[in-house]
């Protein structure tokens, strides 16, 4: 073995957020010898963070976590030869072993600032294999492999792109939704700050499908790492020249810009977002018409979120079929799963659908950081519902949490300890909707306003079983009568909240 | 002694002009501006509005209608360090709620207040995406997890505060 030791020090914002720039420095600082340090994503086994991997002949040996205070002893100890006390070979750990990484195949592994590593690692196979076929058997492919939106709500992807392309005008969008605004998802974060390449990748893969020249990834302010991340590699992909007048030499010309929100919860809503790009508030349109047939500037515009688009390369590098063979029922592929809140071991879990909900909280998760017991989970954001551990069956797929009056969303899982007090929690729900309506519908701005006033006279013990009445025919005139999702779906842990945990509703006696 | 406040507010506008020049060729240029206009000269003042409209041919109306949608933009001056607490599920979840009173009483100020010599502008944020180790908290644009109350008073004490 010549050249220098390759070390691994996560950049992600997670990672960095417990000290992974004091660890990557240190070790730069102590090492004695020749080392490359390379700024990886994260793994997603955020408890590890830091996590360090250092490259040997079997592979990359991981230690973590790694406080700055840490790396003197493990240099001593033999850490730039993979010796001393280690995690043993990342890709040997049961985390990593019980999950089927395919978007996010890349990310912990890859340097997010290098193109030459993504097509080491396989990029650009998807967009190469597209630009091989016609637009049509590019939206037909990822129609077969069943690919629904990952941002929530579920459709299906390929239906989407087929309709931008059969509409025509003179000018069609690609908008990337990076608005990830709902606790406990961090998903496109991460892929967007560990493996940036693979979400232009899809988008261009998009464009082409539908005949667009031009795209916008929308990410929040929220995820200043992420801009930074994603600025620099779209300028990397233009000098390679996968972006710009000729991609990959094709005919197919496409460029992709950034634009960065601003603290607006609702902006993560399509029409909200669209309006944000425009230059104006984020108000919701009502649809129809579509934005695939009226979208950005009112041109036809696919809008997808980011774990969708990133899944677009493998669809076509390994076809529909091989993607549509994982999952359940009509969840086909891999979702990429976030564990968060009150749990032992957080982060990302990429898996077939199918996986359930006690696996990916009990087997994985470890249960809760606090050692208590888990009392809630709250699945798919703050406009899903909160699931008691009566559930842990639940198979992790989208009808089967419909069924349960209960939603994936974009796949985050927060849990709570036993400690947690469920009437406030739902209260919290209905001023969260208050605060970020955007005041479009009465439903949403004025019931949002109700509800938290109603849930404060049921705790306080005014008039409960009134009031209970009241609150749940506020919550059905919500869900019925709201423009979006933010009011529509306020209801879901709200009522979720009282069905399951209605002993928290008791009130002051 | 005087101040030449008309010369100050001159300076402002053209200020505030040029940026919103440069940045006009963009499709949807108001938020790339008011962002461009907020990092620059710390927020976004009412007299930068009728010149950031003048120079996109909206109306005053229009460009304070976004401006006050967002909550990322200021319309006075803010302190020089902003300390954002994360007071949503996952983070409330481990602890955040005694986080974000620790951080009230130990600054003195509210949410959205800024402390009396103007080193700390509070606020309270919903999702830094560091849910898994929470609680978050982001001090200018760098997040830090796991804060308890005592790893907030160092991360105040290293921004001089």
């Amino acid at each position: 073995m010549t050249g220098p030791v390759r070390v691994f020090v996560p950049r992600d914002s997670a990672a960095r957020s417990v000290g992974a720039d004091a660890v990557a420095e240190r070790i730069r600082a102590v090492a004695g010898r020749e080392v490359e340090v390379v700024r990886t994503g994260s793994r997603g086994m955020l408890w590890l963070e830091p996590l360090v991997e250092v490259a040997t002949p079997a592979g990359r040996v991981g230690y973590g976590p790694v406080a700055p205070e840490d790396v003197d002893g493990l240099v001593a100890a033999g850490l730039l030869d993979g010796r001393g006390e280690s995690l043993g070979l990342v890709e040997d750990l049961a985390w990593m072993r019980r999950q089927q990484r395919v978007t996010f195949a890349r990310v912990g592994v890859v340097d997010p600032r290098s193109a030459a590593d993504f097509e080491a690692h396989g990029g650009c196979a998807g967009l190469r294999a597209a630009l091989a076929k016609s637009p049509a058997e590019v939206v037909e492919e990822v129609v077969e492999s069943g690919l629904r939106g990952r941002g929530g709500a579920g459709f299906p992807t390929g239906v989407k792109w087929r309709t931008v392309l059969g509409a025509a005008a003179d000018v069609k969008f690609v908008c990337c939704n990076a608005d990830e605004g709902d606790s406990g998802t961090f998903a496109d974060r991460m892929l967007i700050e560990g493996d940036p390449f693979t979400l232009i990748e899809g988008m261009t893969i998009a464009a082409y499908a539908v005949g667009a020249r031009e795209g916008y990834v929308y990410v929040r302010s929220e995820y200043p790492d992420a801009v930074v991340a994603l600025e620099a590699a779209i300028a990397l992909a233009r000098e390679r020249g996968w972006l710009g007048e000729r991609v990959l030499g094709s005919d197919l010309a496409f460029d992709l810009h950034v634009r960065v929100g601003a603290g607006a919860y609702i902006c993560g809503e399509e029409t909200a977002m669209l309006e944000s790009l425009e230059g104006k508030r984020g108000m919701v349109r009502a649809k129809p018409p579509i934005p695939a047939l009226a979208g950005l500037f009112g041109r036809p515009t696919v809008v997808n979120n980011v774990l969708s688009l990133a899944s677009v390369p493998a669809i076509l590098a390994d076809g529909a079929a091989a993607y549509a063979a994982l999952g359940t029922g009509r969840s086909r592929g891999t979702s990429v799963f976030q564990l968060g809140g009150n749990v032992a071991r957080g982060g990302i879990v990429e898996t077939p659908f199918g996986i359930t909900l006690g696996e990916l909280v009990n087997d994985l998760g470890g249960g809760t950081a606090s050692g208590r017991p888990v009392r809630a989970m709250q699945v798919g954001g703050p406009l899903g519902a909160y699931v008691p551990v009566s559930q842990f069956d639940l198979p992790m797929d989208y009808e089967a949490f419909a069924e349960a009056g209960a939603m994936l969303g974009h796949g985050g899982v927060v849990v709570f300890d036993d400690t947690v007090d469920m009437a406030a929690m739902a209260r919290f729900a209905f001023s969260f909707c208050a605060k970020e309506s955007c005041g479009k519908c009465t439903p949403c701005r004025v019931g949002s306003v109700r509800g938290v006033e109603t849930i404060d006279r049921i705790r306080a013990g005014v008039d409960r079983e009134k009031n209970l009445v009241l609150l749940d025919e506020l919550c059905e005139l919500m869900t019925d009568g709201s423009l979006c999702a933010m009011g529509g779906l306020t209801p879901m842990p709200v009522r979720s909240a009282v069905r399951y945990f209605d002993e928290d509703f008791e009130g002051a006696s | 002694m005087t101040t030449d406040v008309s010369g100050l507010t001159r300076v402002r506008a053209d200020r505030v002009r040029g940026i919103a020049v440069g940045l006009r060729h963009l499709r949807g240029p108001l938020l790339p501006i008011l962002h461009a206009v907020q990092r620059d000269l710390g927020y976004i003042d009412a007299v930068d509005v009728p010149v950031i409209a003048d120079v996109l041919n909206l109306s005053v109306a229009e460009v304070h209608g976004v401006v006050t949608f967002y909550h990322d933009f200021r319309r006075g001056p803010g302190g020089r360090v902003m300390v954002r607490v994360c007071r949503a599920e996952a983070c409330q979840a481990v602890g955040a709620e005694a986080l974000a009173e620790h951080a009230t009483r130990r600054l003195g100020v509210g949410f959205g207040g800024t402390t009396a010599d103007a080193a700390v502008t509070l606020e309270e944020t919903f999702c830094l995406g560091n849910c898994a180790l929470g609680p978050s908290v982001q001090v200018d644009e760098r997040v830090h997890g796991r804060v308890s109350p005592a790893r907030l008073d160092a991360l105040l004490a290293e921004a001089g505060r």
